[in-house]
């Protein structure tokens, strides 16, 4: 069979991998080539060796940006996944309502990052109006800004995630954990944690790369300000490449840092979650 | 256990708690854009009165900005053929890579999957050159684009699947005559629907809401409703609240309402994503 079908490669594999080349795979390899030249429109591109890369640590608005993502992925995450998993815990003890709950919380997911970046932009500035400042007074309310939208878009999603993740373990095991007399406390810990490993895994690496990669809502919320102290990796390289005159193979050699660090942090967690998971 | 609902009232009001934060901001957009644009940032929690109270004047002033039907025609358009195209060649790719096992399927399953994590800024600057100089630059080309950066998962997820089919019966249905294409049509794809439901949504979602990709390959020319919105950010600071406000009402209504409609599938699919991913 699969010598027939092989034949057919026209059909079945050409249209998307002609896409992928010339969206994705084309423009990776240029990219990466190009992060060791200066340039401006691609074709005048010259070779410079780390030059790029040496600027690009020496920037201060990219160090800023870095540390302050990073920070922001480190709270994010966290408060994702913990809120999202007691929502799930209580969406799965069978209280009215479950389902109209289970909706609302889900529903944020669906509105885009520029979208609920201007939502943020009036409820946060209009609760700091009481206070007699702006979103742009100060980089903290910035962080905990976006920390607020962060959490408003995914705690829905990962919450489905985990909700999927605990009715999956079987009921009987939680019955004999309460007949040999465990509390609930005990049977979360022992039990329902360790079952929803596979969840965590993915709520975990959801949020990372996404937190880190986060873009919509820096610009629509804070677009940087204060004077670039709220600027997260992706906005930063965005700026460089179209903010700032000839910067184009600085922004590009950030932009693979960005990549290399973001597979660094991905695979780390991967590694050290999926060692939790039990067969 | 137990079948009937069971009683707990702090943890029920909690939950109301966190359902009123989740909800409240969407209502006070909505109420918003019915005041006139000066009352908005200065007393966005009150209701609207005699005084701040503009009728549709924000929603008029709004659609004529940012020219939004135009730009929701355009979100409709690329939304749903990139989604089309993306369940329809991924499918067929994802089948293609799993039956016929050779070398060169396997590295392009990896370099499908590698694709997934490479973040978008990598290639931004370089893949809006590539699509300038192909003239992918327009609302027909960036479905070519959205379908190779769909790709990735939806190859994933779409090979997850078909790996788990077993091959007799496109084995029968090829020693009866079917040619491959047939087989593809007739019995794998119908097999497929509740993953290509999954990869519909989750496409569906990002193509929709997605800023940055179509502002720089077609934004110059076109807008798409998030490009539409930040266009009324305009120049330095100063940002028009009510028309703001009127377009993020427009911009939410039909999110809500095909949630609504096709909740059911949204959250199945994305519980079914995450776990084949």
């Amino acid at each position: 069979m699969s010598k027939l079908l092989k034949r057919y490669y026209p059909l079945f594999l050409l249209p998307t991998l002609i896409a992928f080349f010339i969206a994705f795979f084309i423009p990776l390899i240029m990219g990466i080539y190009l992060s060791f030249t200066e340039f401006t429109t691609v074709t005048d591109a010259e070779f410079i060796g780390f030059q790029n890369y040496i600027l690009a640590f020496e920037n201060q608005d990219f160090l800023n940006a870095l540390w302050f993502t990073l920070r922001f992925t480190a709270v994010s995450v966290i408060s994702v996944n913990l809120i999202a998993f007691f929502l799930a815990l209580a969406l799965t003890k069978k209280l009215p309502g479950t389902n109209i709950f289970r909706t609302i919380f889900f529903m944020p997911n669906l509105i885009g990052g520029i979208v609920l970046g201007y939502i943020g932009l009036l409820i946060i500035n209009g609760i700091l109006l009481r206070f007699g400042v702006t979103l742009t007074y100060s980089p903290a309310y910035g962080f905990w800004g976006l920390i607020f939208l962060m959490n408003w878009q995914m705690i829905g999603y990962m919450m489905v995630i985990y909700i999927a993740g605990i009715q999956n373990i079987p009921p009987e095991l939680i019955e004999a954990a309460h007949i040999d007399g465990a509390n609930n406390l005990r049977i979360l810990r022992h039990i329902t944690i360790p079952l929803v490993m596979p969840s965590v895994t993915i709520c975990l690496f959801l949020t990372l790369t996404n937190s880190f990669k986060l873009f919509d809502q820096n610009l629509a919320l804070t677009n940087g300000a204060p004077a670039k102290q709220t600027q997260m990796l992706a906005l930063d390289i965005y700026n460089t490449f179209y903010g700032t005159i000839g910067a184009e193979g600085i922004g590009q050699a950030k932009a693979v840092i960005f990549a290399i660090i973001l597979l660094i942090i991905g695979c780390v967690q991967l590694y050290f979650t999926r060692r939790k998971e039990l067969d | 256990m137990q079948t009937q609902t069971k009683k707990n009232p702090i943890l029920l009001i909690l939950l109301i708690l966190v359902a009123c934060l989740f909800v409240i901001p969407i209502l006070l957009v909505f109420m918003n854009s019915f005041k006139g644009q000066f009352y908005i940032s200065d007393q966005p929690f009150s209701f609207p009165n005699a005084e701040t109270f503009a009728g549709l004047d924000n929603y008029i002033r709004g659609v004529e900005k940012t020219d939004f039907w135009s730009a929701a025609f355009f979100s409709l358009f690329i939304t749903v053929l990139s989604v089309g195209a993306i369940i329809l060649f991924t499918s067929m790719t994802a089948w293609y890579i799993t039956r016929v096992q050779n070398t060169f399927t396997k590295i392009l399953y990896y370099l499908f999957v590698s694709a997934m994590i490479i973040p978008f800024q990598m290639v931004m600057f370089t893949m809006t050159k590539v699509a300038n100089l192909l003239f992918l630059d327009n609302p027909i080309g960036i479905i070519l684009i959205y379908l190779g950066f769909g790709s990735g998962l939806s190859v994933f997820m779409f090979t997850g699947f078909i790996r788990g089919i077993p091959t007799a019966l496109e084995e029968a249905a090829m020693i009866d005559g079917c040619s491959p294409v047939v087989t593809f049509f007739q019995i794998i794809l119908p097999i497929l629907k509740p993953t290509a439901i999954t990869v519909a949504i989750l496409n569906a979602m990002w193509i929709w809401n997605d800023y940055l990709l179509p502002y720089l390959v077609i934004g110059s020319d076109y807008k798409t409703i998030p490009i539409a919105i930040q266009y009324l950010r305009g120049g330095y600071g100063s940002i028009d609240m009510g028309a703001m406000m009127a377009c993020l009402v427009l911009a939410i209504i039909p999110i809500v309402v095909f949630y609504l409609a096709a909740q059911k599938y949204i959250i199945e699919g994305v519980a079914a994503g995450a776990v084949k991913g």
